[in-house]
Protein backbone atom coordinates (compact mmCIF):
# COMPACT_ATOMS: atom_id res chain seq x y z
CA UNK A 1 0.00 0.00 0.00
CA UNK A 2 2.72 2.45 1.03
CA UNK A 3 4.68 1.30 -1.97
CA UNK A 4 1.89 2.20 -4.30
CA UNK A 5 1.50 5.64 -2.76
CA UNK A 6 5.20 6.30 -3.03
CA UNK A 7 5.33 5.54 -6.72
CA UNK A 8 2.05 7.19 -7.67
CA UNK A 9 2.73 10.29 -9.73
CA UNK A 10 -0.02 12.32 -8.10
CA UNK A 11 1.29 11.57 -4.59
CA UNK A 12 4.78 12.52 -5.68
CA UNK A 13 3.49 15.69 -7.35
CA UNK A 14 1.52 16.64 -4.24
CA UNK A 15 4.66 16.56 -2.12
CA UNK A 16 6.96 18.12 -4.71
CA UNK A 17 4.79 20.69 -6.51
CA UNK A 18 2.10 21.57 -4.01
CA UNK A 19 4.21 21.52 -0.84
CA UNK A 20 7.57 22.64 -2.22
CA UNK A 21 6.64 24.54 -5.37
CA UNK A 22 8.99 22.57 -7.58
CA UNK A 23 7.53 21.86 -11.02
CA UNK A 24 7.27 18.42 -12.61
CA UNK A 25 10.24 17.07 -14.50
CA UNK A 26 9.78 16.08 -18.13
CA UNK A 27 9.50 12.39 -17.19
CA UNK A 28 6.91 13.20 -14.53
CA UNK A 29 4.96 15.27 -17.05
CA UNK A 30 4.78 12.22 -19.34
CA UNK A 31 3.36 10.24 -16.41
CA UNK A 32 0.66 12.85 -15.81
CA UNK A 33 -0.24 13.14 -19.48
CA UNK A 34 -0.65 9.36 -19.71
CA UNK A 35 -2.78 8.89 -16.60
CA UNK A 36 -5.94 6.92 -17.35
CA UNK A 37 -9.14 8.92 -17.79
CA UNK A 38 -10.47 7.73 -14.44
CA UNK A 39 -7.68 9.70 -12.71
CA UNK A 40 -8.43 12.91 -14.63
CA UNK A 41 -10.50 14.41 -11.83
CA UNK A 42 -7.75 13.75 -9.27
CA UNK A 43 -5.19 15.32 -11.60
CA UNK A 44 -7.35 18.40 -12.12
CA UNK A 45 -8.04 18.72 -8.39
CA UNK A 46 -4.32 18.66 -7.58
CA UNK A 47 -3.54 21.20 -10.32
CA UNK A 48 -6.24 23.45 -8.88
CA UNK A 49 -4.74 23.20 -5.39
CA UNK A 50 -1.33 24.04 -6.83
CA UNK A 51 -2.71 27.06 -8.65
CA UNK A 52 -4.53 28.32 -5.52
CA UNK A 53 -1.44 27.78 -3.35
CA UNK A 54 1.17 29.35 -5.64
CA UNK A 55 -0.89 31.89 -7.64
CA UNK A 56 -4.02 32.59 -5.61
CA UNK A 57 -7.65 32.78 -6.66
CA UNK A 58 -7.48 35.78 -9.04
CA UNK A 59 -8.03 35.25 -12.73
CA UNK A 60 -6.26 37.53 -15.19
CA UNK A 61 -8.47 38.67 -18.04
CA UNK A 62 -7.05 39.81 -21.38
CA UNK A 63 -8.35 40.94 -24.74
CA UNK A 64 -6.39 40.68 -27.98
CA UNK A 65 -6.58 42.38 -31.33
CA UNK A 66 -4.80 42.01 -34.63
CA UNK A 67 -3.24 45.27 -35.85
CA UNK A 68 -1.92 43.63 -39.00
CA UNK A 69 -3.67 40.53 -40.28
CA UNK A 70 -2.59 38.02 -42.93
CA UNK A 71 0.13 38.04 -45.56
CA UNK A 72 2.86 36.81 -43.20
CA UNK A 73 6.02 35.49 -44.95
CA UNK A 74 6.51 32.69 -42.39
CA UNK A 75 5.13 29.16 -42.79
CA UNK A 76 3.81 28.14 -39.35
CA UNK A 77 1.71 25.16 -40.45
CA UNK A 78 -1.22 25.91 -38.14
CA UNK A 79 -1.61 29.54 -39.15
CA UNK A 80 -4.26 30.96 -41.45
CA UNK A 81 -2.32 34.22 -41.63
CA UNK A 82 0.66 32.84 -43.51
CA UNK A 83 0.81 34.24 -47.02
CA UNK A 84 2.29 30.92 -48.20
CA UNK A 85 -0.92 28.88 -47.93
CA UNK A 86 -4.26 28.99 -49.75
CA UNK A 87 -6.07 30.43 -46.76
CA UNK A 88 -9.16 32.63 -47.20
CA UNK A 89 -7.77 35.20 -44.74
CA UNK A 90 -7.01 38.48 -46.54
CA UNK A 91 -4.47 41.02 -45.41
CA UNK A 92 -5.85 43.85 -43.26
CA UNK A 93 -4.48 46.74 -41.19
CA UNK A 94 -6.21 48.24 -38.15
CA UNK A 95 -6.16 52.04 -37.85
CA UNK A 96 -5.53 53.91 -34.58
CA UNK A 97 -9.19 54.77 -33.82
CA UNK A 98 -10.08 51.08 -34.21
CA UNK A 99 -7.21 50.11 -31.91
CA UNK A 100 -8.48 52.51 -29.26
CA UNK A 101 -12.00 51.17 -29.68
CA UNK A 102 -10.76 47.60 -29.25
CA UNK A 103 -8.86 48.63 -26.10
CA UNK A 104 -12.03 50.24 -24.73
CA UNK A 105 -14.09 47.13 -25.49
CA UNK A 106 -11.47 45.07 -23.69
CA UNK A 107 -11.31 47.33 -20.62
CA UNK A 108 -15.11 47.32 -20.41
CA UNK A 109 -15.02 43.58 -19.71
CA UNK A 110 -12.84 44.19 -16.63
CA UNK A 111 -9.71 42.98 -18.42
CA UNK A 112 -6.34 44.32 -17.28
CA UNK A 113 -4.31 43.29 -20.33
CA UNK A 114 -4.74 44.37 -23.92
CA UNK A 115 -2.45 42.62 -26.40
CA UNK A 116 -1.75 44.06 -29.83
CA UNK A 117 -0.71 41.38 -32.30
CA UNK A 118 0.74 41.52 -35.82
CA UNK A 119 1.18 38.72 -38.35
CA UNK A 120 4.78 39.42 -39.25
CA UNK A 121 8.21 37.79 -39.08
CA UNK A 122 9.27 40.86 -37.14
CA UNK A 123 8.19 44.49 -37.07
CA UNK A 124 9.15 47.02 -39.75
CA UNK A 125 9.32 50.82 -39.37
CA UNK A 126 5.65 51.28 -40.24
CA UNK A 127 4.51 48.80 -37.61
CA UNK A 128 6.76 50.29 -34.91
CA UNK A 129 5.32 53.71 -35.69
CA UNK A 130 1.77 52.32 -35.48
CA UNK A 131 2.64 50.78 -32.11
CA UNK A 132 4.09 54.01 -30.76
CA UNK A 133 1.11 56.09 -31.88
CA UNK A 134 -1.35 53.37 -30.89
CA UNK A 135 0.07 53.11 -27.36
CA UNK A 136 -0.11 56.87 -26.91
CA UNK A 137 -3.69 57.05 -28.15
CA UNK A 138 -4.79 54.13 -25.99
CA UNK A 139 -3.10 55.55 -22.86
CA UNK A 140 -4.87 58.86 -23.38
CA UNK A 141 -8.27 57.19 -23.15
CA UNK A 142 -8.04 53.75 -21.55
CA UNK A 143 -6.61 52.48 -18.28
CA UNK A 144 -5.13 49.11 -19.22
CA UNK A 145 -1.77 47.35 -19.51
CA UNK A 146 -0.62 47.14 -23.12
CA UNK A 147 1.08 43.96 -24.31
CA UNK A 148 2.42 43.22 -27.77
CA UNK A 149 3.15 40.28 -30.05
CA UNK A 150 5.05 41.33 -33.14
CA UNK A 151 7.27 38.38 -33.94
CA UNK A 152 11.05 38.26 -33.74
CA UNK A 153 12.78 41.43 -32.55
CA UNK A 154 16.16 43.09 -32.88
CA UNK A 155 17.76 44.50 -29.75
CA UNK A 156 16.89 48.02 -30.93
CA UNK A 157 13.22 47.05 -31.30
CA UNK A 158 13.20 45.42 -27.87
CA UNK A 159 14.53 48.65 -26.39
CA UNK A 160 12.00 50.73 -28.28
CA UNK A 161 9.07 48.59 -27.12
CA UNK A 162 10.30 48.75 -23.52
CA UNK A 163 10.54 52.50 -23.92
CA UNK A 164 6.94 52.63 -25.17
CA UNK A 165 5.94 51.03 -21.88
CA UNK A 166 4.94 47.66 -23.32
CA UNK A 167 4.13 45.71 -20.19
CA UNK A 168 4.47 42.18 -21.51
CA UNK A 169 5.73 40.74 -24.79
CA UNK A 170 4.24 37.59 -26.28
CA UNK A 171 6.34 35.32 -28.43
CA UNK A 172 5.33 31.67 -28.49
CA UNK A 173 7.78 28.82 -28.83
CA UNK A 174 4.64 27.04 -30.14
CA UNK A 175 5.85 23.48 -29.48
CA UNK A 176 8.80 21.47 -28.22
CA UNK A 177 12.20 22.06 -29.70
CA UNK A 178 12.23 18.55 -31.21
CA UNK A 179 8.87 18.98 -32.97
CA UNK A 180 9.34 22.59 -34.09
CA UNK A 181 10.88 21.71 -37.52
CA UNK A 182 7.62 19.86 -38.31
CA UNK A 183 5.66 23.04 -37.65
CA UNK A 184 7.85 25.88 -38.96
CA UNK A 185 10.65 25.81 -41.54
CA UNK A 186 11.21 29.53 -42.18
CA UNK A 187 12.84 30.23 -38.83
CA UNK A 188 14.12 28.25 -35.87
CA UNK A 189 13.08 27.58 -32.31
CA UNK A 190 16.42 29.04 -31.23
CA UNK A 191 15.66 32.34 -33.00
CA UNK A 192 12.44 32.55 -31.02
CA UNK A 193 14.29 31.76 -27.79
CA UNK A 194 16.74 34.56 -28.46
CA UNK A 195 13.96 37.16 -28.83
CA UNK A 196 12.52 35.94 -25.54
CA UNK A 197 15.87 36.35 -23.78
CA UNK A 198 16.21 39.93 -25.03
CA UNK A 199 12.66 40.73 -23.89
CA UNK A 200 13.38 39.39 -20.41
CA UNK A 201 16.68 41.29 -20.15
CA UNK A 202 14.93 44.53 -21.12
CA UNK A 203 12.60 44.17 -18.13
CA UNK A 204 9.39 43.40 -19.98
CA UNK A 205 7.28 40.48 -18.76
CA UNK A 206 7.68 37.37 -20.90
CA UNK A 207 4.60 35.67 -22.32
CA UNK A 208 5.38 32.43 -24.09
CA UNK A 209 3.21 29.45 -24.85
CA UNK A 210 2.07 27.46 -27.81
CA UNK A 211 -0.40 25.11 -29.37
CA UNK A 212 -1.03 21.51 -28.43
CA UNK A 213 -2.64 18.93 -30.69
CA UNK A 214 -0.48 19.65 -33.75
CA UNK A 215 0.57 16.00 -34.14
CA UNK A 216 3.30 16.06 -31.47
CA UNK A 217 3.73 12.95 -29.34
CA UNK A 218 2.86 12.90 -25.64
CA UNK A 219 6.60 12.85 -24.95
CA UNK A 220 7.06 15.99 -27.05
CA UNK A 221 4.21 17.69 -25.23
CA UNK A 222 5.99 16.92 -21.94
CA UNK A 223 9.25 18.14 -23.47
CA UNK A 224 7.52 21.41 -24.34
CA UNK A 225 6.24 21.84 -20.77
CA UNK A 226 9.76 21.25 -19.45
CA UNK A 227 11.27 23.72 -21.91
CA UNK A 228 8.75 26.37 -20.91
CA UNK A 229 9.58 25.71 -17.26
CA UNK A 230 13.23 26.32 -18.10
CA UNK A 231 12.31 29.65 -19.70
CA UNK A 232 10.24 30.65 -16.64
CA UNK A 233 7.80 32.91 -18.47
CA UNK A 234 5.45 35.18 -16.54
CA UNK A 235 2.60 33.87 -18.66
CA UNK A 236 1.93 30.77 -20.74
CA UNK A 237 -0.98 30.99 -23.19
CA UNK A 238 -2.20 27.48 -24.03
CA UNK A 239 -3.90 27.03 -27.39
CA UNK A 240 -5.55 23.89 -28.69
CA UNK A 241 -5.21 23.43 -32.44
CA UNK A 242 -8.20 24.74 -34.32
CA UNK A 243 -7.48 23.27 -37.77
CA UNK A 244 -7.75 26.14 -40.24
CA UNK A 245 -8.89 25.52 -43.82
CA UNK A 246 -6.08 25.76 -46.36
CA UNK A 247 -3.23 25.34 -43.85
CA UNK A 248 -0.98 22.22 -43.74
CA UNK A 249 -2.62 21.31 -40.41
CA UNK A 250 -6.13 21.92 -41.78
CA UNK A 251 -7.04 18.22 -41.56
CA UNK A 252 -5.62 17.45 -38.12
CA UNK A 253 -8.19 16.01 -35.71
CA UNK A 254 -9.51 18.13 -32.87
CA UNK A 255 -8.02 17.08 -29.53
CA UNK A 256 -10.27 15.02 -27.26
CA UNK A 257 -11.52 16.97 -24.22
CA UNK A 258 -9.97 14.59 -21.67
CA UNK A 259 -6.58 14.91 -23.36
CA UNK A 260 -6.89 18.69 -23.43
CA UNK A 261 -7.74 18.81 -19.72
CA UNK A 262 -4.82 16.50 -18.84
CA UNK A 263 -2.60 18.92 -20.75
CA UNK A 264 -3.93 21.91 -18.81
CA UNK A 265 -3.35 20.22 -15.45
CA UNK A 266 0.08 18.90 -16.42
CA UNK A 267 1.25 22.32 -17.60
CA UNK A 268 0.12 23.77 -14.28
CA UNK A 269 2.06 21.13 -12.38
CA UNK A 270 5.13 21.80 -14.52
CA UNK A 271 4.77 25.58 -14.06
CA UNK A 272 3.33 26.10 -10.58
CA UNK A 273 3.75 29.90 -10.46
CA UNK A 274 3.05 31.02 -14.02
CA UNK A 275 -0.07 32.71 -15.33
CA UNK A 276 -1.60 29.86 -17.34
CA UNK A 277 -4.01 31.25 -19.88
CA UNK A 278 -6.72 29.60 -21.89
CA UNK A 279 -6.21 30.87 -25.43
CA UNK A 280 -7.45 29.82 -28.87
CA UNK A 281 -9.30 26.62 -29.69
CA UNK A 282 -10.81 26.12 -26.27
CA UNK A 283 -14.43 26.61 -27.41
CA UNK A 284 -13.96 24.01 -30.14
CA UNK A 285 -12.02 21.53 -28.00
CA UNK A 286 -13.72 21.85 -24.63
CA UNK A 287 -17.07 23.55 -25.20
CA UNK A 288 -18.99 23.49 -21.93
CA UNK A 289 -16.14 21.69 -20.17
CA UNK A 290 -14.06 24.88 -20.08
CA UNK A 291 -14.95 25.38 -16.40
CA UNK A 292 -13.10 22.13 -15.58
CA UNK A 293 -9.87 23.73 -16.77
CA UNK A 294 -10.45 26.80 -14.63
CA UNK A 295 -10.78 24.35 -11.72
CA UNK A 296 -7.75 22.44 -13.02
CA UNK A 297 -4.90 24.92 -13.21
CA UNK A 298 -6.00 27.71 -15.55
CA UNK A 299 -5.88 31.19 -13.98
CA UNK A 300 -6.23 33.50 -16.97
CA UNK A 301 -8.51 33.81 -19.97
CA UNK A 302 -8.71 35.65 -23.25
CA UNK A 303 -12.16 37.15 -23.38
CA UNK A 304 -14.12 37.72 -26.52
CA UNK A 305 -12.74 37.12 -29.97
CA UNK A 306 -9.35 35.87 -31.10
CA UNK A 307 -7.29 37.10 -34.06
CA UNK A 308 -9.00 35.25 -36.90
CA UNK A 309 -11.68 33.30 -35.07
CA UNK A 310 -14.42 34.17 -32.60
CA UNK A 311 -14.60 33.32 -28.91
CA UNK A 312 -17.58 33.11 -26.63
CA UNK A 313 -19.14 36.45 -25.73
CA UNK A 314 -17.12 38.01 -22.87
CA UNK A 315 -20.16 37.98 -20.60
CA UNK A 316 -20.31 34.17 -20.73
CA UNK A 317 -16.77 33.87 -19.42
CA UNK A 318 -17.32 36.51 -16.78
CA UNK A 319 -20.47 34.68 -15.64
CA UNK A 320 -18.52 31.43 -15.52
CA UNK A 321 -15.85 33.04 -13.31
CA UNK A 322 -18.51 34.51 -11.04
CA UNK A 323 -20.18 31.11 -10.73
CA UNK A 324 -16.86 29.53 -9.80
CA UNK A 325 -16.29 32.37 -7.25
CA UNK A 326 -13.06 33.42 -8.93
CA UNK A 327 -12.28 37.10 -8.59
CA UNK A 328 -10.94 38.97 -11.60
CA UNK A 329 -7.47 40.41 -11.06
CA UNK A 330 -7.61 44.19 -10.76
CA UNK A 331 -5.25 46.60 -12.49
CA UNK A 332 -3.75 47.69 -9.15
CA UNK A 333 -2.60 44.11 -8.52
CA UNK A 334 -0.68 43.98 -11.77
CA UNK A 335 1.45 47.05 -11.24
CA UNK B 1 -30.59 34.56 -50.38
CA UNK B 2 -26.94 33.61 -50.23
CA UNK B 3 -25.41 32.05 -53.35
CA UNK B 4 -22.08 31.13 -51.75
CA UNK B 5 -21.00 29.66 -48.43
CA UNK B 6 -19.35 32.35 -46.30
CA UNK B 7 -16.86 29.86 -44.90
CA UNK B 8 -15.59 27.87 -47.88
CA UNK B 9 -16.91 29.91 -50.80
CA UNK B 10 -18.66 26.96 -52.47
CA UNK B 11 -21.91 27.51 -54.31
CA UNK B 12 -24.75 26.85 -51.89
CA UNK B 13 -26.55 24.90 -54.63
CA UNK B 14 -23.88 22.13 -54.61
CA UNK B 15 -23.08 22.40 -50.94
CA UNK B 16 -25.35 20.23 -48.83
CA UNK B 17 -25.45 17.56 -46.13
CA UNK B 18 -22.75 17.20 -43.50
CA UNK B 19 -20.38 19.58 -45.28
CA UNK B 20 -22.87 22.39 -45.19
CA UNK B 21 -23.74 21.61 -41.57
CA UNK B 22 -20.02 21.67 -40.77
CA UNK B 23 -19.59 25.09 -42.36
CA UNK B 24 -22.71 26.41 -40.67
CA UNK B 25 -21.47 25.20 -37.29
CA UNK B 26 -18.01 26.66 -37.91
CA UNK B 27 -19.55 30.03 -38.70
CA UNK B 28 -20.69 30.34 -35.09
CA UNK B 29 -16.99 30.52 -34.14
CA UNK B 30 -15.52 32.42 -37.08
CA UNK B 31 -16.57 35.32 -39.27
CA UNK B 32 -17.41 34.68 -42.94
CA UNK B 33 -14.47 35.00 -45.34
CA UNK B 34 -16.36 34.87 -48.66
CA UNK B 35 -19.08 37.23 -49.78
CA UNK B 36 -22.33 35.28 -49.95
CA UNK B 37 -23.43 37.27 -53.00
CA UNK B 38 -20.32 37.19 -55.23
CA UNK B 39 -17.76 34.84 -53.61
CA UNK B 40 -15.12 37.57 -53.40
CA UNK B 41 -12.79 37.12 -50.41
CA UNK B 42 -13.69 39.81 -47.92
CA UNK B 43 -11.39 41.94 -45.77
CA UNK B 44 -12.24 40.86 -42.24
CA UNK B 45 -11.40 42.75 -39.07
CA UNK B 46 -12.04 41.28 -35.65
CA UNK B 47 -12.04 43.12 -32.33
CA UNK B 48 -12.68 41.58 -28.90
CA UNK B 49 -16.43 42.08 -29.12
CA UNK B 50 -17.19 42.37 -32.82
CA UNK B 51 -16.17 41.84 -36.43
CA UNK B 52 -16.66 43.40 -39.84
CA UNK B 53 -16.26 41.79 -43.25
CA UNK B 54 -15.97 44.03 -46.30
CA UNK B 55 -16.72 43.02 -49.88
CA UNK B 56 -15.40 45.57 -52.36
CA UNK B 57 -18.66 45.17 -54.31
CA UNK B 58 -21.32 44.47 -51.70
CA UNK B 59 -20.31 46.57 -48.72
CA UNK B 60 -19.72 45.74 -45.09
CA UNK B 61 -21.21 42.90 -43.10
CA UNK B 62 -20.88 43.02 -39.30
CA UNK B 63 -21.85 40.76 -36.42
CA UNK B 64 -24.57 43.24 -35.57
CA UNK B 65 -26.20 44.27 -38.81
CA UNK B 66 -25.76 44.82 -42.54
CA UNK B 67 -24.63 48.22 -43.66
CA UNK B 68 -23.39 49.73 -46.89
S1 LIG C 1 4.89 34.15 -37.72
FE1 LIG C 1 2.88 34.37 -36.73
S2 LIG C 1 1.51 35.23 -38.28
FE2 LIG C 1 3.33 34.48 -39.34
S3 LIG C 1 2.76 32.43 -40.02
FE3 LIG C 1 3.81 32.20 -38.04
S4 LIG C 1 2.15 32.25 -36.50
FE4 LIG C 1 1.28 33.03 -38.44
ZN1 LIG D 1 -19.02 25.86 -46.85
ZN1 LIG E 1 -19.69 40.66 -52.74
Amino acid sequence: MTDMLDTDILSAAREQVLERGIGLTEAQAVECLTLPDDRLDDLLALAHEVRMRWCGPEVEVEGIVSVKTGGCPEDCHFCSQSGLFQSPVRAAWLDIPSLVKAAKETAATGATEFCIVAAVRGPDERLMKQMREGCEAIRAEVDINIAASLGMLTQAQVDELADMGIHRYNHNLETSRSYFPNVVTTHTWEERWSTLSMVRDAGMEVCCGGIVGMGETIEQRAEFAAQLAELEPDEVPLNFLNPRPGTPFGDQPIMAPAEALKTVATFRLALPRTILRYAGGRELTLGDLAGKGVLGGINAVIVGNYLTTLGRPATEDLDMLAELSMPIKALSQTL
Amino acid sequence: MSDYCGRCGRQTADHAGPELTGCARALSLEPPRYCAACRRRMIVQITPTGWTARCSEHGVLTNLHLQN
